[in-house]
């Protein structure tokens, strides 16, 4: 039971970052490596505003728009100054190791004794039954507003943007618009996304680490890939929703690993194997599909 | 109208491979002419579109729209008053959004991409009476993805979408040599009608020398980035295959093919 709740409570988190990739990776076809920098900023700007008192939403906001000006740094290095993609997201990756520590003030803070969005669950009047599954619960409805406003945005005209940019480019200087402009948008909701997450999640353990970052794009990237090639044949699933519950299957299988007999210690290694068994499946069908064809014909 | 002067631009500038395409190039396009050009591979004609377009850069000269001098602009300012069709189908829609969400963002350019719904309901049955002009059925497919459909009936999309805003100029790339004779024929046959009706000026690239000869009211033979014929009004309306044809023929003599 307390696996369950564990498994959809970092599920969860991490779909922000799914969500977040998402855009990235699927949409712009930009490897953005920021992400591992932007989710720790989260952390680093909660645990600053925690410690004066801040109100925790208000710690969640102002997360996202940290990393959305990450984001918009990521995008003018790749745009502005012409250095390739995976190398943009490095670079502002390993500045911000610096920039968090500035921000926290040091390597490890922890929160126990401060106002999170979790503190209220005590004091909740909710049954008693459903107690354990409130940060669970509170996390949901953060992941829900979330990808309902991600929905909405896609459908405006900003958005049609935004996907055409990583559909055609050519088509987006067509309509007279600067595609650099529009992939520096979606690096930063991305980013904002990812470094959301970066405060639930330190609101949610209570405490902030300067090395939690390690390996967020190896994690997100993975909950995208099995969210849509599990789901890209159901009916009615949104990719957003496919991603979200990506991200819930591949922390269940990291849990399933740890449960089988590996050690906590060997989490990373888990993480990095499990997206090559990903990659290789999600390879492997497509091969297999290529194969078939002419044997149908 | 359009005036491209003194135009000069090299290939490969600095390497052995340097080649010098165009050595001061000048044309005058009036509006409201279409012009068709004709020419070998090489003979500049792509690069001269791509110039007017900005997707390449000048090495000198000038390039004016209405005596308004473009030549820094970046390509994707001068696509507000330039439409431009290429000869890849796939270039001119974005493959994995609907029907409609192309055609709304075509009808929403040079207006704000801000935070309004990407497709007003009001403008659906225009976007609809626009394609059910086409006959191709495409009226009936407005949520399927453009992906799925065929190169004639993208190149049909593309060629509204460019022009479904008021633009002053439009570009079309050899836009019917990807496609199957007939559909190059409807493909042809509309741009001559949406020409005629917007009263568009228009530049068609063509390897197709029926087309430049049937179409249009000015031709024009490119050759190592020179215009080696050039003509236009009642000169144009005489001109026979068999004349072009001819040209080409010495040509090749010339440079020993």
């Amino acid at each position: 039971m307390e696996i369950l709740i564990g498994v959809l409570e970092e599920g969860l988190i991490y779909a922000v970052i799914a969500l977040g990739i998402y855009i990235t990776y699927k949409i712009l076809d930009f490897p953005d490596l920021s992400v591992d920098g932007t989710f720790p900023l989260g952390g680093a700007v909660t645990a600053a505003l925690l410690s004066v008192k801040v109100i925790p939403v208000l710690a969640l906001l102002f997360s996202f728009i940290c990393g959305a000006l990450a984001g918009i740094v990521t995008g003018l290095i790749h745009v502005k100054l012409k250095v390739r993609d995976l190398l943009s997201g490095i670079i502002t990756m390993t500045g911000l190791y610096s920039v968090n520590l500035r921000i926290a003030g040091k390597a490890n803070v922890p929160l126990f004794s401060k106002t999170t969005v979790f503190s209220g669950i005590g004091t909740m009047p909710v049954p008693e039954g459903l107690k354990p599954f409130m940060t669970a619960i509170i996390i949901l409805v953060i992941v829900l507003v979330s990808k309902i406003l991600l929905d909405a945005y896609l459908k405006t005209r900003s958005g049609y943007l935004l996907r055409a940019v990583g559909d055609n480019e050519l088509l987006v200087t067509s309509l007279a618009r600067d595609k650099g402009m529009v992939k520096i948008i979606g690096l930063a909701i991305a980013n904002g996304f990812a470094s959301l997450a970066g405060s639930i999640y330190c609101q949610q353990k209570q405490v902030f680490d300067i090395n939690m970052g390690t390996g967020t794009m190896v994690i997100g990237l993975a909950s995208v890939i099995i969210g849509i090639k599990l789901l890209e044949k159901v009916p009615f699933v949104k990719t957003t929703t496919a991603v979200i519950i990506g991200s819930i299957i591949y922390k269940a299988c990291v849990s399933i690993a740890i449960a089988l007999g590996m050690a906590a210690s060997d989490l990373k290694l888990i993480t990095a194997l499990l997206f090559l068994v990903i990659l290789i499946f999600s390879m492997d069908r497509k091969k297999g599909s290529r194969k078939k064809a002419p044997q149908h014909a | 109208m359009l005036e491209l002067k003194n135009i000069c631009k090299n290939y490969n500038q600095g390497t052995v491979n340097e080649m010098c395409l165009f050595r001061d190039f000048n044309l005058n396009i009036d509006k409201g002419e279409f012009v068709s050009v004709v020419g070998s591979n090489g003979s500049g004609k792509t690069s001269m579109l791509n110039l007017i377009c900005g997707s390449i850069p000048l090495d000198s000269g000038s390039i004016c729209i209405g005596g308004k001098d473009i030549s820094d602009m970046p390509e994707y300012r001068r696509s507000r008053i330039i439409g431009r069709v290429y000869q890849n189908p796939a270039m001119g829609t974005c493959p994995d959004m609907t029907i409609l969400e192309n055609m709304s963002m075509a009808d929403t350019k040079n207006k704000s991409f801000n935070l309004k719904p990407g497709t007003s309901k009001e403008r659906i049955s225009w976007y609809r009476s626009m394609l059910s002009e086409l006959g191709l059925g495409l009226e009936d497919k407005m949520n399927v993805k453009v992906g799925t459909l065929s190169g004639g009936q993208r190149q049909a999309m593309a060629l509204i979408m460019s022009t479904m805003t008021p633009i002053e100029f439009l570009i079309l790339d050899e836009h019917t040599a990807a496609l199957d004779p007939k559909t190059a024929e409807i493909i042809m046959h509309l741009t001559d009608k949406i020409v005629k009706e917007k009263n568009l000026t228009t530049i068609m690239v063509t390897h197709n020398l029926r087309y430049a000869v049937e179409y249009g009211n000015r031709l024009i033979m490119m050759h190592e980035g020179k215009c080696i014929i050039d003509k236009k009004g009642k000169e144009k309306e005489d001109i026979r295959i068999e004349d072009i044809l001819e040209k080409f023929n010495a040509i090749s003599i010339e440079v020993g093919n």
